[in-house]
């Protein structure tokens, strides 16, 4: 498939944003985050900015931007929409949550249901999310029951490191948020790890015999193109990354996106370093973080291959 | 709620009919407009052609229509030729500057100007006016194209396949198609192959590459190109051998039975024997005399030696032919090899198409009458079909191995009876047709009409246009004894022949839709030099001007000084004549015209107009009354109704007399073109029953043809197996007759007119040396692209915008290349490089790719980085117009020693993976062209936006 | 509307006969000329003219070899959208745009309310589904529904563009709900297949075979070759396949 940047930006940023909404709703709720004010401006500043700016990149994405309203209306059926409206929903109780944080130093009942909500809806996004990908039969490394719970443990990797770092800068540091990042970063690493062992081993399902049933008559090959420029199926659908180049991405990707990250942030957790060197490296384990997982999408987008290439010269997918 | 939808939306605001010419098949369609735009072209259900259907290239004719590499104005050249520097002019200037250079030289010397026209289908139009000019000069592109393939077939049993006819696709069972990709009858032949296949007829393609038609014939017969002729052979051999001919139709319908002479050295060697009447002679076996093989109630004899009343000894011709092919040298096991179709699948054919003509018979129950008067219940026919085209053509042998497949047809009983090949009006024509090519030295005179016809069917040496010293009278050197039997000119010799003065100079080249710059001329690189040669005495261009009419910015256009810018085609008036390439059915005639559907935005006028409005400015015989005026003041159109060949026979044959009540012949009607456009812009007469098979002895149909002014007599056309005519040849090459080759020519002659069909290899492959260039090299045309014109087609060129060499998967591993790689392909005088793809159902000694993708630079309005011109490529810039350079002699053209058609297919190459730092683009480049148009091009189309919203601005040009 | 209508009272669709489809590209431009100014008006091409032309295009011709040496086969294989019965196209459209409409079981999108999400294009198992860059929204083949039912034009013609045109007849329209009609006998008769069935999705259109070839393998009804017969006449003691021709020729003539 073929890595669109809006595409990555929008279900990066937006996974990291909805992850910390949830963990800040949940953490404060548990008592782990003391409801200060301007360390609620931040927290939910850069969660709003996050899930905004992946909202926002999500509609670039769009051939008709104006139109995107139209996407709340079928969420019986599609996970895009579904997504939609939970994601646009959220705003509801969690810009009550922050209400009731920012302005009121409140966040105890009844502002608290907010917050309850707040964790759920952002959870749920995250969900919907991995299930976009997730459902399409069409796309075999995707329709996994691996996809969404790896989209939601980036989700409160990145918004647990994310968190972590904030919080360090608050000079309010919590060891429990600590914990959860690396937790998060562990789940995803072993999801990725399991999710990139299953593509690897999954032996292709459809074959170019089956998608033109001319089977019968030997192996099928490609003589001519329909078109001999790619057409839009082939630019969207068609992009495939090499082998060496994939192995090299995944490397940077796990060294980025859950070494550093984990190594960075146990070494905070575990060393009583000092203010500036744990500030340091937080900001490292998440800078870190960010680059691996941008990594991460590219590839999920470039290691996905979809049915349709069968009828393009594909043997298997 | 599911949204409503406008379903019933009318199309447009006005439907037209008229017929499409995206290609030569000349379907009918009915144009949709809105507000006077073309919106929508659709197959007419009514036309005899095409009933209803359309092909890729016709469904996308509007984008042909809105190119923007059409011309819009006359051009005159200011810069060097090929630098596409032109100045506009008005029409007045161009047909004035146009008729002084044709004045001048008609009053001087009017051989000095040579008229070639390329895919047009004016030709009766085209030829009458070059007769009027009074120039020998003149043909159509037929010399190139397949004149071997209609040469043949119109000598041995006077029609042939190309347009001449079809397979009887509704009875046949058991087709079998020769080198076919597309060919002219586009989707007839799409028709008539889907409806056999789904009747369970069995359909075999006899082809080195295996897609379009083949693909899907239920045998592959994947043979090693040019060897045609021998599997043939070897079809008949076995046929023979298992005494599986129809021996009545031998003798009811050939010449089987005539006599020929058997008089070593004599003059009348190999000449049939003839009473003093001409007659040819045949033993009568119950009589046992000689008589008159014509007569209608003899029983010749087929065989034995008989005496004649000079003492000569004689044999039937069927005797010789049974000798020739009864030979181990044709056996399955004999040709194996060189043709790549094992002896096994040879044999089995045989017995396929034995049991298909003898076992599977077709019978109609319609009573019918022969020539000769005799009554027959039935109509029986042999249910074997084919069909050929330049798969046979294209190679230098093509015409003895186009005989060989007549001859098997006619074995078999096949030609024009049901379920068998048949005739289309007016087909079938004596054998040859009685019309000789006019030109000889004394024929051309300053200001005065040629006699005759240009081109025509030479019956012996006698016929030839060379003067006294055997020089060729035409500037191409057809009807030469380079190219005796050369009936439809050699276009593809002009430019190289002009250039050198061989035989002589020439002052005006006046050309008509051909791109000769390009796609249609052999070896590139040297036709493009012959057209900026200077002589160095005078620094004049060495053909010192080129007239020429394109509708587009082709790559010929740029080397031409006068451009005569045409319509589209759906822009003007046009004549699908019968005096012409017409297109009738089997089922009887048919003719059509072309109406214009629309007006055309920009400064141009259809090339027949220019040509009437010229030939009244040089005042020429057929075009100005006595006074001086125009003949057809009212224009083409007034020609097509007006003009009179013969009296009573004009451009249409339908609705004629003035009232319309006559067809064929009849005086013109004024209201004749209105009637055609009532009937969809066509006419068709549907044959009687009775009339319909045995056209060539059939007394009514025979009658009919008459009547109508396809024949002069309705005595039958006889087939001839044996070709006296080639045989005469030969004979003035033994030193006979008035008329003698020259002595370089005699050996040539010798050995190829032979009067029985014979194979021999392709004549480039033997005179290389085969290790060197080891494989064949053929093209095939894509059926969304006709030659050059599709690229501009913003619709088609996204389907093909690049070629490959496509090359067989083993043979390419073997030479370690593999998908996508860049290769030079080599031949005899260049090199080209090209991207592979490699395939399994080709002939793994053959490599091939698409005709006429590849684009140079700058021409078409296409961008300069545009994948035809970088990465799309010609085999033209390999095929060389002359045989190799052996032994420093003379140089004959790379064609078919009889009939001088190109041989473009018997291409020799071989091919080297590009080593090092792959340059991916081919080669070899040339300098872009230059263009005089000055339009925004599109980045967008966004055609069928303004019919709905009128605002929209589709991509117009400005 | 992305719920999948229970069922549809037909199911129009195609039948494309891969035995006789030679490639010829008529469907595909003549789909691409009906509807450049039909229900999904324009189809955009972009760069026309220049080095990368591509457009938006509701019906492609592919072109396949299959298998090797005499099983092998040339198949030319239009593809365009199959109207299936579980399309997952429709189910995943966020906005409705995307549809299966319930009287006829085609799948449209509803230009004026798709948003160009291109979620339905990775839906699609087949490629069917094209994005118009320049008009940023989805389209794929209609079914020529303003065909179809156009009593505008002569009934006759109420058929899809691309059958109408296909010379060969490799194209057949018409109800594959009703196991009555001619497009469902033929697809019995030929034993007509899906395409991937294994995605579940159930397409109405329906493949023909190529069918088997008929070289070698398989008997025309004739001999694997013809045998010599003889036809010596009387007396004559003749050898030679020549003689042994007019011999027989001889015996033919004077029946
Ligand atoms: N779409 C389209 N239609 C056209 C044209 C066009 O440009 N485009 N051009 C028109 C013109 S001018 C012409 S002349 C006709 C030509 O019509 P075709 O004769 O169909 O033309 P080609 O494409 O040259 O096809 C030649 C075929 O012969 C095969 N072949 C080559 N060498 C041999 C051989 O030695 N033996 C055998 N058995 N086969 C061989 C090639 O593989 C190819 O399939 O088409 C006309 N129709
Ligand atoms: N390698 C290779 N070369 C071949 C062949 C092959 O098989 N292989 N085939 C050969 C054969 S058989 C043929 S017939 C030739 C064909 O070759 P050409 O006769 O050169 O045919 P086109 O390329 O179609 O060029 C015709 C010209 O007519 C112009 N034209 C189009 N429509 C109109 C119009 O309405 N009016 C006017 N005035 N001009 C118009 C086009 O723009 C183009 O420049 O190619 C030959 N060349
Ligand atoms: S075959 Fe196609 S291009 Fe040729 S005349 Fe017919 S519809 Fe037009
Ligand atoms: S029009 Fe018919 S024969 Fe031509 S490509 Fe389409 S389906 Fe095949
Ligand atoms: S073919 Fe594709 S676009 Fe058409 S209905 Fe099926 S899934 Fe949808
Ligand atoms: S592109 Fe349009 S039709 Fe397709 S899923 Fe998105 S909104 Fe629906
Ligand atoms: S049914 Fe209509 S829209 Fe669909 S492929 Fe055929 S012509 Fe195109
Ligand atoms: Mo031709």
């Amino acid at each position: 498939m073929h890595p669109a940047y809006s595409v990555i930006l929008f279900t990066t940023a937006s996974g990291a944003g909805y992850g910390l909404l949830a963990l800040v709703s949940l953490l404060a709720l548990l008592g782990v985050i003391p409801p200060e004010r301007w360390l609620g401006v931040a927290l939910f500043g850069i969660a709003f900015f996050l899930v905004t700016l992946g909202l926002l990149s999500s509609t670039f994405h769009l051939g008709r931007p104006e139109r995107a309203w139209r996407a709340f209306s079928q969420w019986r059926s599609s996970w895009l929409s579904r997504e939609g409206v939970i994601a646009a929903f959220t705003y509801i109780p969690a810009g009550l949550f922050a209400l009731g944080w920012v302005v009121f130093g409140n966040i105890s009942p009844p502002w608290n249901i907010a917050g309850w909500l707040t964790c759920l809806c952002a959870i749920a996004t995250v969900w919907c999310t991995g299930m976009i990908y997730a459902s399409l039969k069409t796309i075999p490394q995707w329709h996994q029951p691996l996809v969404a719970p790896l989209y939601l443990f980036l989700a409160v990797a990145s918004g647990g490191v994310l968190l972590n770092m904030v919080l360090r800068l608050f000079d309010r540091p919590a060891d429990i948020a600590g914990g959860i990042a690396l937790a998060g970063l562990a789940g995803a690493f072993l999801t990725k790890f399991l999710y990139w062992r299953s593509i690897d081993t999954a032996s292709d399902t459809h074959t170019a015999e089956q998608a033109t049933g001319l089977g019968t008559f030997g192996k099928v090959r490609q003589l001519e193109p329909p078109h001999s420029q790619p057409n839009y199926v082939m630019r969207e659908m068609g992009f495939t990354v090499a082998r060496k180049h994939a192995v090299r991405l995944r490397f940077l990707a796990v060294l980025f996106g859950f070494v550093l990250p984990i190594a960075a942030t146990t070494f905070v957790l575990a060393l009583d370093a000092s203010v500036g060197l744990s500030i340091a490296t937080s900001v490292l384990a998440f800078t870190s973080m960010a680059i691996g997982m941008i990594i991460e999408r590219w590839l999920f987008f470039a290691e996905a291959r979809h049915v349709v290439t069968l009828y393009y010269g594909a043997q298997t997918a | 709620m599911q949204p409503e939808v406008a379903t019933s939306e009318p199309i447009g605001d006005e439907i037209k009919t008229t017929t499409c010419y995206m290609c030569a098949c000349r379907c009918g369609i009915k144009v949709h407009l809105k507000d006077g735009a073309v919106k929508y072209i659709e197959g007419n259900r009514d036309h005899p052609v095409n009933r209803g259907v359309l092909c890729g290239k016709g469904a996308a004719g509007i984008m042909q229509h809105n190119s923007p590499a059409r011309l819009s104005s006359p051009l005159l050249r200011v810069g060097p030729r090929g630098s596409g520097e032109f100045r506009e002019i008005s029409w007045e200037e161009a047909l004035k500057t146009a008729s002084q250079w044709l004045g001048e030289v008609r009053d001087r010397d009017p051989r000095k100007m040579a008229f070639f026209t390329g895919r047009d289908q004016s030709q009766s139009l085209t030829g009458f006016w070059a007769i009027q000019y009074g120039t020998p000069n003149y043909a159509a592109h037929g010399g190139f194209c397949s004149v071997n393939m209609a040469a043949a077939g119109l000598y041995t049993f006077g029609g042939a396949f190309w347009e001449f006819g079809d397979p009887d696709w509704e009875h046949t069972r058991y087709f079998m198609m020769f080198g076919v990709a597309e060919d002219h009858a586009s989707n007839p032949i799409k028709i008539g192959i889907g409806k056999l296949k789904n009747k369970g007829a069995k359909f075999v393609a006899v082809n080195p590459v295996r897609t379009g038609y083949t693909a899907i014939a239920d045998e592959w017969v994947g043979i090693r190109p040019g060897t045609d002729g021998l599997f043939v052979a070897a079809l008949i051999h076995e046929l023979i051998k298992a005494q599986k001919i129809d021996i009545d139709y031998q003798v009811r319908y050939t010449n089987a039975p005539w006599l020929v002479i058997k008089n070593e050295g004599g003059a009348d060697d190999g000449l049939f024997a003839r009473d003093d009447q001409g007659n040819p002679l045949a033993y009568d076996k119950n009589k046992k005399q000689l008589v008159n093989a014509m007569s209608g109630d003899i029983a010749p004899a087929l065989s034995g030696e008989f005496e004649l009343s000079n003492g000569c000894k004689a044999v039937p011709a069927l005797q010789l032919l049974i000798e020739r092919y009864a030979s181990e040298e044709y056996a399955p096991g004999a040709v194996a090899e060189e043709t790549g179709v094992p002896a096994d699948d040879i044999r089995r054919i045989a017995a396929e198409l034995a049991h298909a003509a003898f076992e599977e018979e077709v019978v109609l129950d319609v009573p019918w009458t022969d020539w000769a008067g005799r009554k027959h219940d039935k109509m029986i026919g042999r249910p074997v079909s084919m069909h050929a085209m330049r798969g046979i053509s294209a190679h230098s042998n093509g015409f003895h191995t186009c005989r060989l497949i007549h001859i098997l047809q006619i074995l078999l009983g096949s030609i024009d009876c049901p379920g068998g090949f048949r005739y289309k009006s007016p087909y079938p024509k004596q054998t040859p047709p009685w019309l000789k090519p006019f030109g000889k030295a004394g024929q051309v005179a300053p200001r005065e009409p040629l006699g005759g016809p240009h081109l025509g069917f030479p019956t012996g040496p006698e016929d030839l246009l060379v003067d006294d010293n055997n020089q060729p009278q035409r500037i191409d050197k057809a009807f030469s004894w380079d190219a005796p039997l050369a009936a439809h000119g050699m276009m593809h010799m002009v430019i190289a022949n002009a250039a050198k003065g061989d035989p002589y100079p020439i002052d005006v080249l006046f050309m008509y839709m051909a791109n000769m710059g390009w796609n249609s001329s052999m070896n590139v690189p040297d036709t493009l030099e012959n057209l900026t040669a200077k002589d160095p005495k005078t620094g004049e261009y060495k053909i010192p001007k080129i007239i020429y009419s394109d509708a587009y910015y082709s790559e010929t256009v740029p080397y031409a000084d006068l451009i005569l810018p045409d319509t589209t085609y759906l822009e003007r008036w046009d004549c699908i004549s019968l005096l012409d390439r017409p297109i009738s059915e089997a089922d009887g005639p048919a003719d059509s015209i072309r109406q214009p559907v629309t007006e055309p935005d920009r400064d141009v006028r259809p090339f027949q107009e220019v040509l009437i409005d010229l030939g009244v400015r040089l005042g020429l015989p057929g075009f100005v009354n006595e006074d001086g005026n125009a003949k057809y003041p009212g224009g083409y159109p007034d020609y097509i109704v007006n003009h009179e060949r013969k009296p009573g026979m004009g451009p249409l044959a339908g609705w004629r007399g003035e009232n319309g009540e006559s067809f064929g012949k009849g005086k013109p009607n004024p209201d004749q073109l209105k009637k055609y456009i009532e009937n969809g812009c066509f006419w068709f007469h549907e044959l009687e029953p009775n009339q319909r098979y045995f056209k060539h002895a059939n007394k009514h149909y025979l009658d009919f043809a008459v009547d109508m002014g396809f024949r002069l007599s309705p005595t039958p056309v006889v087939f001839q197996l044996y070709l006296e005519t080639l045989q005469k040849f030969r004979l003035a090459a033994a030193g006979h007759g008035t008329a003698v080759p020259p002595e370089k020519h005699r050996k040539r002659i010798k050995t190829y007119f032979d009067p029985l069909p014979f194979w021999y290899p392709p004549m480039e492959g033997e005179m290389l040396e085969s290790e060197d260039f080891p494989l064949y090299a053929i093209t095939q045309r894509p059926m969304h692209m006709y030659h050059s014109w599709g690229s501009q087609n913003a619709w088609l060129r996204q389907i093909t915008a690049q070629n490959r060499l496509y090359m067989n998967r083993l043979r390419a591993e073997e030479l370690g290349i593999s998908d996508d790689d860049w290769v030079w392909i080599s031949s005899h005088v260049g090199r080209v490089r090209a991207q592979v793809m490699t395939m399994d159902g080709v002939n793994p000694d053959t490599v091939w790719t698409w005709n006429a993708i590849g684009k140079r630079k700058g021409a078409w309005m296409l961008d300069e980085d545009a994948p035809e011109s970088t990465r799309g490529f010609l085999l033209n810039h390999l095929i060389s117009e002359l045989l190799p350079e052996r032994g420093g002699g003379y140089r004959y053209s790379n064609s078919d020693p009889v009939t001088g058609q190109a041989a473009w297919y018997d291409l020799r190459i071989k091919i080297e993976k590009v080593s090092g730092k792959v340059t991916q683009e081919t080669s070899p480049m040339f300098e872009p062209v230059g263009t005089p148009l000055d339009i925004d091009m599109p980045d967008v189309l966004r055609f069928g936006a303004q019919f709905k919203d009128p605002d929209e601005n589709a991509g117009k040009r400005k | 509307m992305t719920m999948l209508p229970e069922k549809t009272d037909k199911k129009l669709g195609l039948v494309i006969d891969l035995d006789i489809c030679v490639g010829c590209q008529a469907c595909v431009t003549s789909c691409k000329e009906w509807n450049t100014s039909g229900y999904s008006a324009p189809l955009t091409d972009i760069d026309p003219y220049g080095a990368d032309p591509h457009g938006t295009w509701l019906n492609r011709v592919h072109g396949y070899e299959a298998g090797e040496g005499r099983e092998g086969r040339t198949v030319h294989f239009p593809r365009s959208c199959l109207h299936c019965e579980e399309p997952a196209c429709v189910t995943v459209c966020p906005t409705g745009a995307s549809y299966k409409r319930e009287e006829d079981g085609i799948v449209l999108v509803n230009p004026d309310t798709c948003i160009g999400c291109k979620l339905c294009s990775w839906a699609c198992p087949y490629g069917a589904r094209e994005y118009d860059y320049a008009e940023g929204v989805m389209k794929k083949c209609t079914l020529c529904v303003d065909r179809i039912y156009n009593d505008t034009i002569p009934e006759e013609d109420r058929i899809p563009a691309c059958v109408r045109a296909c010379p060969t007849s490799a194209r057949h329209f018409g109800d594959l709900g009703d196991p009555e009609s001619d497009v469902s006998k033929l697809v019995a008769k030929r034993e007509g297949y899906d395409l991937m069935p294994e995605m579940g999705y159930k397409p109405v259109n329906k493949y023909l075979p190529p069918r088997p070839a008929r070289d070698g393998r398989s008997s025309a009804g004739a001999p694997a070759r013809l045998s010599e017969p003889q036809h010596t006449q009387p007396g004559t003691g003749t050898t030679s396949t020549a003689d042994k021709f007019f011999a027989w020729a001889d015996t033919v003539l004077s029946r």
